[in-house]
């Protein structure tokens, strides 16, 4: 599950616009299968924390009622270029996954 | 199917990430799940959403922008950005209202961000959308409605 996710970060005057599209189905667990009638399991992203040079920037706690590969963009005051950007997400199973890019 | 992934997929350091992430992921052992406001994404209305969070009779606001279609053909994907230029501000929640449960992310802002989100969200009908931003001790709100010509939380 541990799919591939993409940062891009670039620097606009002094704050840097973060953008992070994460891979992930996001089942709401309100979905019924067209086949069986069965309910399909929740899988959702619960958290989402970003860091840059390590200093927390953001926390998130988000929903099945974000969209499947979610898309999060924010921007950080007093940032470089140059300075890193993490991101890791859990899910509601346990999964989780995390990544890193350079603001250019 | 959108500009951005495409965007995305294409530049350099998507190309990058990718090798990061692959590293991280072998790396990183799994931990246990970390403690997630249950009750409030479960809330039935917004009331109850709000409170879960923590949040009680925000205060309408001008300074809270919401930038989200009119009309969204595909409930399963909306296009929302909030912004705000309050002074100090420590998170920004977002909720769909008529969603069966309301609360759609709570973002803790920190360390230099700015008051903006841009995400994608699921709407199941045509509602409001609400933002909560929290600054400096207080709560302050502000809503867009969208209509939503196909719903997108099930069916």
């Amino acid at each position: 599950m541990a799919e591939p996710m993409r940062i891009r970060a670039t620097m606009a005057g002094d704050v840097a616009d973060v953008k992070v599209l994460m891979n992930h189905p996001m089942e709401t667990g309100t979905r019924k299968d067209a086949k069986t009638g069965q309910l399909i399991p929740g899988h959702y992203i619960t958290e989402v924390t970003a860091t840059i040079n390590g200093a927390a920037v953001l926390n998130a706690d988000i929903g099945p009622a974000v969209s499947k590969n979610p898309f999060l963009g924010f921007k950080v005051k007093g940032a470089k270029a140059g300075d890193k950007v993490a991101v890791s997400w859990v899910d509601n199973k346990g999964d989780k996954n995390s990544t890193e890019a350079t603001i250019g | 199917m959108n500009a951005l992934r495409r965007n995305v997929l294409k530049s350099a350091a998507g190309a990058s990430a990718v090798a990061v992430a692959v590293a991280a992921g072998l790396l990183k052992p799994t931990q246990a799940l970390a403690a997630w406001n249950k009750s409030a994404f479960e809330a039935k209305n917004v009331g109850d959403a709000l409170k879960g969070i923590g949040i009680s009779g925000p205060s309408d606001s001008k300074d809270i922008t919401i930038k989200a279609p009119d009309i969204a053909e595909n409930g399963a994907v909306v296009p929302v950005e909030v912004s705000s230029s309050i002074a100090g501000i420590t998170g920004i929640a977002i909720l769909a209202e008529k969603n069966a449960q309301p609360l759609v992310g709570n973002f803790g802002l920190a360390g230099g961000a700015t008051g903006f989100i841009s995400t994608r969200i699921k709407m199941g009908q045509t509602s409001l959308i609400r933002a909560v931003v929290s600054a400096g001790g207080k709560s302050y709100t502000s809503a867009k409605e969208v209509k939503v010509t196909i719903g997108g939380c099930g069916g």
